[in-house]
């Protein structure tokens, strides 16, 4: 087997810790860096437990490394605000980029509708749009590759507990980059997202509805075929993401309801809202390990 | 108590929680038309948005009549005293719809969360407050919470910058008591210069009597609408509670007879949805579900052949909060195919016979 491309996690917190756990299995790459802002982290201390070097001086901790550690794709699971600075650091040192926060610098992606037209574009940075985003849009893409979707919006509720800082101070770029995403990669003409967070207690599965208006009257039997396909290609890598009602025709609206059940690596099953956040964000940079890998194998 | 003298500054909700029932459809004239008689009645302050609060335009609540954009423009130069407000639900609009308002000339933003997740709003209150804007925390369905974690929501929207906050009794589920203490923990522990106010429901017929609890708990705002026109079986009822406050020699600035006119000659004859506390409204008071679910549970009634009693009841036992408007046709869904399926069984007996039998034994 070929050599493992080293990486690097940029944000101690859940989803860094819960993205740990999935890579550390990857056959492609190879966790090596773990890296924070609070000496005290939690975050931190597993993953040095897990055997990786850690830093808590953010990205410029970790600058020195790079070459040394043949660094050669990092995930940001900071925030919005401060990725494009982390961006620049990494980028300086040739690393390719997953961007895990909406701050959406690079193009996006979401693995079942759109990884394979990543292939030899080279992107330096790419982006994983939202937790919703990354649920719903192959909802979105499924009714709009049968035919054409006026507007596309979707409702994602989660769970108080799954909900962390980050997304709570950067709602709006939630409800923006999602609806962006649902126009750019779901193929709606108009795109709407809504987030509710929701405090019940045991804290509830993640819930996403997805509502297509469709240009035409909509083809029921060609729709529900998509959907079914574009449902097992999510479930290669979340095996908790079902179709819980839909799809409902109602005139030119067609509705999907979703749940998404994490895998429970790090973050309980109900946070599957973070849970298909960093399958996908693992993915993504798989390809862009296997694509590395081959470029190493030509030179 | 004797509340002679005090002062209250009354807001009316026709033409933001009256959306709700209007299905979100109020034409620019009768927003103009009631907005300048509630103008001419003295009426302080009113509200005009989406039922679901800027950006609320959308399959999941409703696509409304006209943009927050049309209905501002067309309400906002029209008024001689009263001020206009506009309602923000973090995580349906965002700061891009408050710059709007803003724009349109709104004296006022409520930012409104669920009563345990005031942390969405920094980023709105922060803004509104920067803009100069009478900046308004809304702590919706109130009722989910303790009093001493509502008042801890509180102080994160004062510490953004909230000059007012509201304990919000979104479901009408309170009973005079749960808000007395509640707006007297808020008055006591909030800082003097915040401001306190009440929302009420009057699923319960609880309405008035709520808002005159919260008045003499320490409440400087209170919500109201004119015929009660609101999402569930409606608002606090605008100018009965005027009537109320009147006998109470309480000073409301308004005057009681034009607001009846308001309600009888323009509000009643606009309903489409009669507002009232019917078996759906009680149910949602009684056991705390959210108001505007009730049209959405009606026609996933009619659609999905399920009462909507059973459909609210389903939706309070797993614990929605507002906005979940999506998960009414999901319970639909679920109690259809649950039907069906009892259905079936019930057609078959033979084959489930022979399942018991089976079993047994197994």
């Amino acid at each position: 087997m070929s050599k493992k491309i080293k990486a690097a996690i940029i944000g101690s917190g859940n989803i860094g810790t819960d993205l740990l756990y999935k890579a550390l299995r990857s056959d492609l790459i190879e966790p090596v860096w773990m890296v924070g802002i609070d000496p005290a982290s939690e975050g931190l201390a597993r993953a040095k437990e897990l055997g990786l070097k850690t830093t808590s001086e953010g990205v410029k901790g970790l600058e020195p490394h790079i070459e040394e550690d043949e660094i050669r794709i990092a995930w940001d699971a900071t925030s919005a605000y401060v990725h494009a600075a982390n961006n620049d650091i990494v980028k300086a040192h040739g690393v390719k980029m997953v961007d895990l926060t909406p701050a959406a610098i690079g193009p996006f992606c979401v693995p079942p509708v759109n990884l394979q037209e990543m292939v030899g574009r080279g992107e330096q940075n790419v982006n994983m749009v939202t937790c919703g985003g990354q649920a719903t849009i192959p909802m979105v893409a499924a009714v709009s590759r049968v035919q054409e979707v006026e507007y596309g919006e979707i409702v994602a509720t989660v769970s108080s507990k799954s909900a962390g800082p980050g997304t709570r101070k950067n709602i709006d770029e939630f409800t923006r980059t999602t609806a962006r995403g649902v126009e750019a990669i779901g193929g709606a003409k108009t795109g709407k997202a809504i987030i509710i967070i929701n405090p019940a207690e045991p804290p509830l599965m993640m819930r996403d509805t997805v509502h297509c208006l469709t240009k035409d009257t909509p083809d029921e039997a060609a729709i529900r075929k998509s959907i079914d396909a574009m449902v097992k290609e999510v479930r290669k890598y979340v095996p908790g993401y079902t179709v819980k009602n839909g799809p409902i025709f109602d005139g030119k609206r067609v509705s999907v309801f979703l749940e998404v059940e994490g895998l429970g690596d790090f973050l309980p099953k109900y946070a599957g809202n973070l849970d298909i956040m960093t399958a996908a964000g693992l993915r993504t940079a798989e390809l862009i390990a296997e694509e590395l890998i081959e470029a190493d194998a030509a030179a | 108590m004797n509340l002679e003298g005090k002062s209250v500054i009354l807001h009316d909700m026709t033409l933001r929680d009256g959306m709700h029932p209007q299905q979100h459809q109020i034409t620019i004239d009768q927003m103009v038309q009631v907005a300048t008689a509630l103008d001419a009645a003295g009426v302080p302050m009113i509200e005009v948005t989406h039922g679901d609060g800027l950006g609320g335009t959308s399959v999941n609540y409703g696509f409304s009549a006209f943009s927050d954009e049309e209905y501002l423009r067309a309400v906002v130069p029209r008024m001689k005293h009263t001020k206009v407000s506009a309602l923000l639900l973090p995580g349906i609009g965002t700061v891009d719809h408050l710059r709007m308002a803003h724009d349109c000339g709104v004296h006022s933003i409520r930012v409104a969360t669920h009563c345990t997740e005031a942390d969405v709003s920094e980023q709105h209150i922060k803004l509104g407050r920067e803009m100069g804007l009478d900046t308004v925390g809304f702590l919706m369905m109130a009722h989910m919470t303790s009093p001493e974690n509502m008042l801890a929501q509180a102080q994160l929207m004062e510490s953004y910058g909230a000059n007012c906050v509201y304990c919000t009794d979104s479901a009408g589920y309170m009973l005079p008591d749960e808000v007395r203490t509640r707006i007297s923990l808020l008055r006591s522990e909030l800082s003097p210069e915040t401001e306190v106010g009440f929302h009420g429901h009057h699923n319960m017929h609880m309405g008035i009597a709520n808002s005159v609890a919260a008045l003499e708990a320490g409440a400087a705002r209170l919500d109201a609408s004119c015929a009660g026109m609101g999402a569930g079986a409606g608002n606090t009822p605008l100018e009965t509670l005027n009537a109320v406050l009147d006998r109470m020699g309480v000073e409301t600035g308004v005057d009681v007879w034009k607001l009846m006119d308001v309600a009888e000659d323009i509000v009643y004859p606009m309903m489409d949805h009669k507002v009232r506390v019917d078996r759906d409204g009680l149910t949602l008071g009684y056991l705390g579900v959210y108001g505007s679910f009730l049209l959405f549970a009606k026609r996933a009634s009619k659609r999905y052949g399920v009462p909507s009693v059973e459909i609210l009841k389903e939706l309070g036992r797993r614990k929605t909060v507002g906005g979940q408007e999506d998960m009414i046709e999901d319970v639909a869904l679920d109690m259809q195919r649950a039907m069906r399926e009892q259905a079936e069984s019930d057609a078959a007996p033979d084959a489930t016979r022979r399942g018991e039998h089976a079993r047994e034994s197994a």
